[in-house]
């Protein structure tokens, strides 16, 4: 009857270059050592690569730190500020560009690049450019100095965005970056060079190093650099710690998460469910944050389940260009693959798995949202981050259980809680071992509201006050 | 209209404390969440062919409408005229559902009309404030529905629910739905206006949404026009929530009106959208939904008429009323 | 020779550029004693309107998100950034200043605007925090902004006093009327103008020109105002006087420097009020 016709952004929004080099000293390198990035909805090669090698990594660092001691640590907070105000603004200008470039390099839908991730990009570029000359007030004392070179490796699932988290408060701090986007979404971060050569940022301040993990590796081993901040997995998380120990490096590590949805019996129920949605299939569930246990109160848990499917009937997937698409591809073949091993696994320790009938795609990398019901804590797909468009659904019937199973994980990230009991949402989030907790809403975003996790989710926090000290000496 | 057992749905005799118990147990609406998912909703991009099917649909939804009190038979006449041939210079243009008028005007409106298939509603129980005794209100309707009213859209008595009085309100809406009823049997259908706008907060409008739909009406609709607050996409998400849980829950299909403030085009197809996926397709029919409107008409046409020819129109390509 | 077209100086209430309902008007003069134009002298009821204007703004603006607010005020250093020449040419007209002092005058106006435009989204996190109360309760105090200010602008400067006089006021979601220097108005009108074409909503800052003794008792006596910086005034402690009827919050002369690059939080927070709000914590 009312079938929405296609409405696709226009392509031609961006250009992509045949091939790219790093972003070394201001300038971009000549293109060598390539590897070919894809749209990972429908395969179509983008771009040539270059995989950064010890001398990219060298270099990188060599025009970090020369710009640190000659440029950037001479000048003073206001101006440091004003060029992040600019960077800020032509962000701005051109975000319908960054937004196509990010879906056609990620997967995910045009409607959240536009909406959520970049004009997060802006407002976190924006809020920090507000710090630069107010670092007395970070909570070190008077003239807090920065550190000096920081290696920063961001992952892909929000890749502009993780940038932003990382080099807003670095620069605002007075330090100079060499960054490393991930292997499959190097795009709109060598976009953002071109935009930091129209901001006329002093050369070197920003560097841009593409590559695989060995080129992270080298990143983080090298001599010359003061510090590390890392997004992206658990395991690599750990690897990184164990390869700083003893040295001199500090480090901010945001990891991976598993995180517990609680409803009560009492919340607003329809909004809960679409907490729940928005909480593991925003972002195809690529997401460390992402909701991903259903902690529902037995009393509950039918209806909840019956409005959730009826819900989930409503999720369109498909081409991440189209306006109205809500979840579109997987990043990899590789995730993809995890995914599908993880739910299987769910399914034979006994859980139930459905998923709406979705159409999908003849090329690209897809996965249809699932919730797998009838999990308990004991099961894989209870405990292990999945990082996919799946909702592993367990029950509760107390407060005390529902804490109980929230907390039992290895990962300390982010929590939900819903209900419509203004105290029982406080005591839900003194007891909730969570950097985040999120009451009556999920997936909230904010460059002033700090972010980051307890136990093996990482250390360190991103936004906010908070988010500064980090990147300031006299603080871990 | 309703077939269901009231007591059965309270779980009781019906009486204030009752019905006081049985709306407050009803799950909240957390006013941040409902208000990002209907902006959310309204972020669909409808072009093409679904905005040519939404553009016509929306014309057949419509309760076209004239409440003014400087109204005449001459007005009524010409909107009516217009409701006939909306599009002088498109005669594929559909027909709106119905006319809406007071009740003194509802003969004016079925002389109009002839044998077209437009329905006549009219405004009753001393629209738009309800502040008059409920047999005032009953003789209100009757005057109405002996005109010839296909449907009546009547008042909920906003003071009595905002002080708890939920049993006088049920009442009257049960006493007009009694006065729908003609000799012959037929009966004309109710609208039931929640005025959400004076309800002010989502958690009345959802308690007032269940207390009409406890006394059997065809449709809940949210306001009179002639607030300063009227219809919006939340209440109205909101409302279509209402009336899919209640369908889950008794097999009743009710329908949902929202009017007033609804004056683009782009505006009635998020509406549509709207419906599309919350309630659900069942009710994508001026059977279960309505827009009341006067201006929306004549934008919408505009659309139209630029889906055809290719470019822009304007305001003297389309007929005042 | 083309003959110049002269802009006339009015005041700015509401987003619009009334002339005095008094219909007066005084005459300025430049650095060397000749006359520069007629300026409007605001009145008693200009005040009156004035404060009704900033109260029915102002709600409007402290409800607008802390980011939103940050961009406006960042906004409006572009468009001063973009209009420098104007300053510099009136800025040395009315002084006699050199180019190179006035140029600096401009230069830290503009810095102040982008140093005050990052302190909306940051205020709570240095100045507000939670409580650690002895019992099961939720404590927080947050700053919001105290309401309508009514300022005296310091009479001695052209342009950076204004700046200084008027951001730390509105940063937070405070609306502001504001009175400006009666021997150097000119700066102040070119500045409504760059505040009009900046996306800030009508009626948040208002600027008079006139006299500030003959204004400031109808503003520090008015009830409907809930602060007063009195830095531009020469009888500041009869003014603090009639403030008192309604225990405006008052900023005393000499208080903070208006003339450097930077403001001060504690200027803000003058402005402001601090919310204390308990929660009890339990299932």
């Amino acid at each position: 009857m009312f079938d929405y016709s296609p409405a696709p952004e226009s392509r031609d929004l961006v250009n992509f270059q045949a091939s790219y080099g790093h972003f070394i000293g201001g300038k971009f390198t000549k293109p060598a050592n390539g590897y070919s990035t894809i749209n990972p909805a429908t395969e179509e090669v983008l771009a040539e690569i270059s995989r950064g090698t010890a001398k990219d990594v060298d270099s990188a660092v060599k025009s970090a730190r020369s710009a640190y001691e000659k440029t950037w640590s001479k000048l003073d907070g206001a101006t440091r500020g004003k060029y992040l105000y600019r960077i800020a603004r032509i962000i701005q200008e051109r975000s319908r560009e960054l937004a196509v470039a990010e879906t056609l390099n990620n997967g995910k839908p045009i409607k959240e690049t536009r909406d959520a991730d970049i004009p997060l990009v802006a407002s976190w570029f924006f809020y920090y450019a507000g710090w630069a000359d107010k670092l007395d007030y970070a909570g070190l004392g008077a003239n807090p100095m920065a550190h000096g070179v920081v290696s920063q490796i961001v992952p892909w699932n929000f890749p502009l965005m993780m940038l932003a988290w990382k080099i807003a408060p670095a620069l605002a701090a007075g330090n100079t970056v060499v960054l490393k986007p991930a292997e499959t979404t190097p795009l709109t971060a060598l976009l953002f060079a071109e935009i930091c050569q129209q901001a006329e940022l002093p050369d070197g301040v920003v560097n841009i190093v593409t590559g695989f993990g060995d080129t992270g590796a080298m990143m983080v081993g090298h001599p010359d650099v003061n510090k590390i901040a890392f997004t992206g997995s658990t395991d690599v998380g750990r690897i990184i710690a164990k390869q700083i120990a003893g040295t001199e490096k500090k480090a901010t590590l945001e990891l991976g998460g598993k995180a517990a949805n609680i409803v009560f019996e009492d919340a607003a129920l329809d909004q809960a469910v679409e907490g729940i949605v928005n909480g593991i299939f925003f972002n195809q569930g690529h997401v460390c944050c992402a909701g991903s246990r259903l902690l529902v109160q037995e009393s509950i848990q039918h209806v909840v389940i019956k409005k959730l499917k009826a819900r989930m009937e409503n999720i369109r997937l498909g081409d991440p260009m189209d306006k109205n698409t809500d979840i579109g591809a997987i990043n990899s073949k590789e995730q993809l693959t995890k995914i599908d091993r993880l739910v299987k696994q769910g399914v034979k320790e006994g859980g139930e798995a459905w998923a709406p009938s979705c159409v999908m795609p003849k090329n690209g990398f897809w996965y249809a949202p699932t919730i797998i019901t009838g999990v308990s804590p004991a099961n894989t797909v209870a405990r292990e981050e999945i990082f996919g468009p799946v909702l592993s659904v367990m029950t509760f019937r107390t407060p005390a259980e529902a804490v109980a199973k929230a907390n039992n994980s290895q990962y300390g990230l982010s929590a939900g809680v819903w209900t419509e009991k203004g105290s029982r949402i406080l005591k839900m989030a003194d007891q909730l071992n969570a950097g985040v907790v999120w009451a009556n809403t999920f997936n909230q975003f904010d460059p002033a509201s700090p972010f980051g996790g307890f136990k093996e989710s990482g250390y360190g926090r991103e936004g906010g006050r908070h988010g500064l000290l980090s990147y300031l000496k006299g603080s871990n | 209209m309703s077939s269901i057992d009231p007591e059965a749905v309270v779980g009781s005799r019906i009486t204030n404390q009752s019905l006081s118990r049985w709306l407050h147990s009803l799950p909240g609406v957390d006013k941040v969440g409902l208000e990002a998912r209907s902006a959310s909703l309204a972020t669909r991009s409808i072009k093409t062919t679904s905005k040519a099917w939404a553009l016509d649909m929306a014309i057949q939804m419509m309760d076209l409408t004239t409440l003014e009190g400087s109204d005449t038979k001459e007005r009524v006449r010409s909107l009516c005229l217009k409701a006939i041939t909306p599009d002088p210079t498109d005669l594929t243009a559909p027909q709106p559902a119905a006319i809406c008028v007071y009740g003194d005007m509802v003969k004016h409106a079925k002389e109009a009309l002839g044998k077209n298939k437009i329905y006549v509603a009219a405004v009753a129980t001393a629209f738009p404030s309800g502040r008059a005794s409920l047999p005032v209100k009953i003789a209100d309707t009757k005057d109405a529905v002996n005109a010839g009213a296909d449907e009546i859209d009547m008042v909920i008595d906003r003071g009595a629910f905002l002080s708890g009085n939920y049993l006088e309100v049920y009442k009257q809406i049960i006493a007009v739905k009694a006065a729908c009823e003609r000799k012959d049997g037929s009966r004309a259908h109710l609208k039931v206006i929640l005025e959400t706008g004076e309800l002010e907060t989502y958690d009345n409008i959802r308690r007032a949404s269940y207390l009409a739909m406890l006394a059997g009406p065809d449709f809940i609709k949210t306001s009179t026009g002639k607030v300063s607050v009227n219809a919006t996409l939340p209440i109205t998400l909101l409302m279509l929530q209402a009336v899919k849980d209640w369908f889950d829950q008794t097999k009743i299909q009710i329908g949902v009106k929202p009017a007033g403030g609804i004056r683009t085009a782009k505006d009635a197809i998020k509406y549509l959208v709207v419906v599309k996926e919350t309630a659900g397709e069942m009710w994508l029919t001026p059977k279960y939904f309505r827009f009341g409107a006067s201006s929306l008409l004549n934008d919408v046409l505009m659309q139209r008429q630029k889906l055809r020819t290719g470019h822009y129109s304007g305001p003297d390509y389309v007929s005042v009323d | 020779m083309r003959l110049e077209v002269k802009k006339t100086y009015k005041l700015f209430i509401g987003g619009k550029f009334p002339r005095s309902e008094s219909g007066r008007v005084y005459k300025v003069n430049n650095h060397k004693g000749e006359f520069l134009a007629n300026v409007a002298k605001a009145s008693r009821k200009d005040v009156r309107e004035s404060v009704v204007v900033a109260r029915s703004a102002q709600s409007g603006w402290a409800g607008a998100t802390a980011y939103n607010r940050g961009q406006i005020l960042y906004r409006i250093a572009e468009m001063l950034e973009g209009r420098r020449e104007q300053f510099v040419a009136e800025i040395r007209e009315l002084t006699g200043q050199s180019d190179k002092q006035a140029n600096q005058e401009v230069d830290r106006a503009i810095d102040s605007w982008v140093w005050h435009a990052g302190w909306t989204d940051k205020i709570d996190a240095v100045a507000g925090n939670m409580n650690p109360v002895a019992g099961p309760f939720f404590n927080i105090s947050t700053n919001q902004p105290t309401g309508v200010v009514a300022a005296f602008v310091p009479q001695e400067s052209p342009l950076v006093g204004l700046v200084n006089t008027i951001a730390p006021a509105i940063v937070s979601g405070n609306s502001i009327i504001a009175i400006s220097s009666e021997t150097l108005p000119i700066c102040a009108v070119t500045l409504a103008e760059v505040l009009e074409t900046s996306d800030l909503p009508g009626g948040v800052v208002n600027i008079l020109t006139g006299n500030a003794t003959e204004l400031g008792s109808w503003l520090a006596s008015h009830l409907d105002v809930n602060a007063i910086d009195l830095e531009g005034t020469s009888n500041a402690a009869e003014l603090e006087m009639l403030a008192a009827e309604n225990l405006k919050r008052v900023i005393r002369k000499g208080s903070y420097s208006r003339t450097g690059a930077t403001g001060s939080l504690q200027h803000i927070l003058d402005l402001m009020e601090t919310k204390t709000v308990w929660h009890p914590k339990g299932h």
